[in-house]
């Protein structure tokens, strides 16, 4: 596997394509993450709250992009991970996981991460800071 | 609405980062990496230990701000940051609490809308910080007559 300070600024880590989202995995994450609000779960709640049906919780989705870095955990760790959640994730969705390197800087590799959905919008963007161990 | 809130904080709650928690977290958003699950991948790495996914945190539990009261349905969540000092261990002990930072109003296009800025915390048995994770939770009109009702 190449090692993650092998990367050069504007190179990529590989980009990972979720399955489409189903309802089974926003209630395990329901249930793992104890967040029950039924707007995730359940389409009667999630309509009468004017949305079009269940989204995904958006911890969701920035706890699947995390996963592009676990290979990496010998390296280093995610020192900085922020998030800004900028649309909703439907049942059926195509998520594509990406980090592109932006910066380094000492023991500091910096990203710029996002999920995309099948037309290509952002629902989650953010940046990643991860650092090496000396 | 909520101004009165700032500045207030919830007191410490032990927190254990249980193992079987860890297991059906990292399942639920697909990480099968084994640093989380596999004892001897653990034992085998720097720490030692199997990790906690970065995200795990939001699992635990922060405490009560008194007389902050936020409806279970309705709210947005805005942003989110986590920042770490060393990655969360599985097993371990973390002593978490909360604090409100901020609460700012704002009219635009949907009406009033409130934005709540949290700060949580977690320290090991030690008192050395872990983590520390922001959080805004947007309040829209209709939560907030809600509330206000």
């Amino acid at each position: 596997m190449t090692s993650i300070a092998d990367y050069s600024i504007g190179s990529s880590l590989t980009d990972v394509q979720l399955d489409p989202v189903n309802r089974l995995d926003l209630i395990k994450y329901a249930g793992a993450s104890g967040d029950f609000n039924p707007i995730h779960t359940i389409d009667e709640e999630a309509e009468k709250t004017g949305l079009p049906g269940i989204i995904a919780h958006g911890m969701w989705t920035m706890g699947n992009v995390s996963k592009l870095f676990t290979p990496y955990y010998g390296e280093g760790f995610i020192q900085d991970y922020s998030i800004r959640f900028k649309g909703m994730v439907l049942l059926n969705d195509v998520l594509t996981l990406k980090a592109k390197l932006t910066k380094i800087d000492c023991n500091k590799i910096h990203f710029n991460v996002a999920a995309v959905n099948q037309e290509q919008k952002e629902v989650i963007k953010g940046q990643v800071v991860f650092c090496l161990y000396e | 609405m909520l101004h009165h809130s700032i500045g207030k904080r919830s007191e410490k709650v032990k927190n254990i980062v249980e193992r079987g928690a860890v297991k059906k977290f990292a399942e639920a958003i697909g990480d099968f990496h084994p640093i989380y699950t596999d004892e001897e991948t653990g034992k085998q790495s720097r720490h030692k230990e199997n990790l906690a996914p970065p995200t795990f945190p939001i699992t635990f539990d922060y405490g009560i701000i008194a007389d902050l009261h936020l409806p279970n349905k309705g709210l947005i969540h805005g942003e989110q940051t986590f920042h770490y000092e060393r990655p969360l261990l599985a097993g371990e002990e973390v002593y978490c609490w909360t604090e409100v930072k901020n609460y700012v109003e704002k009219s635009g296009s949907h009406g009033e809308m409130g934005f709540l800025m949290l700060t949580k915390y977690g320290e090991d048995s030690k008192g050395q910080l872990v983590f520390s994770a922001k959080q805004t939770v947007i309040i829209n009109e209709v939560v907030r007559k809600v509330m206000l009702a």
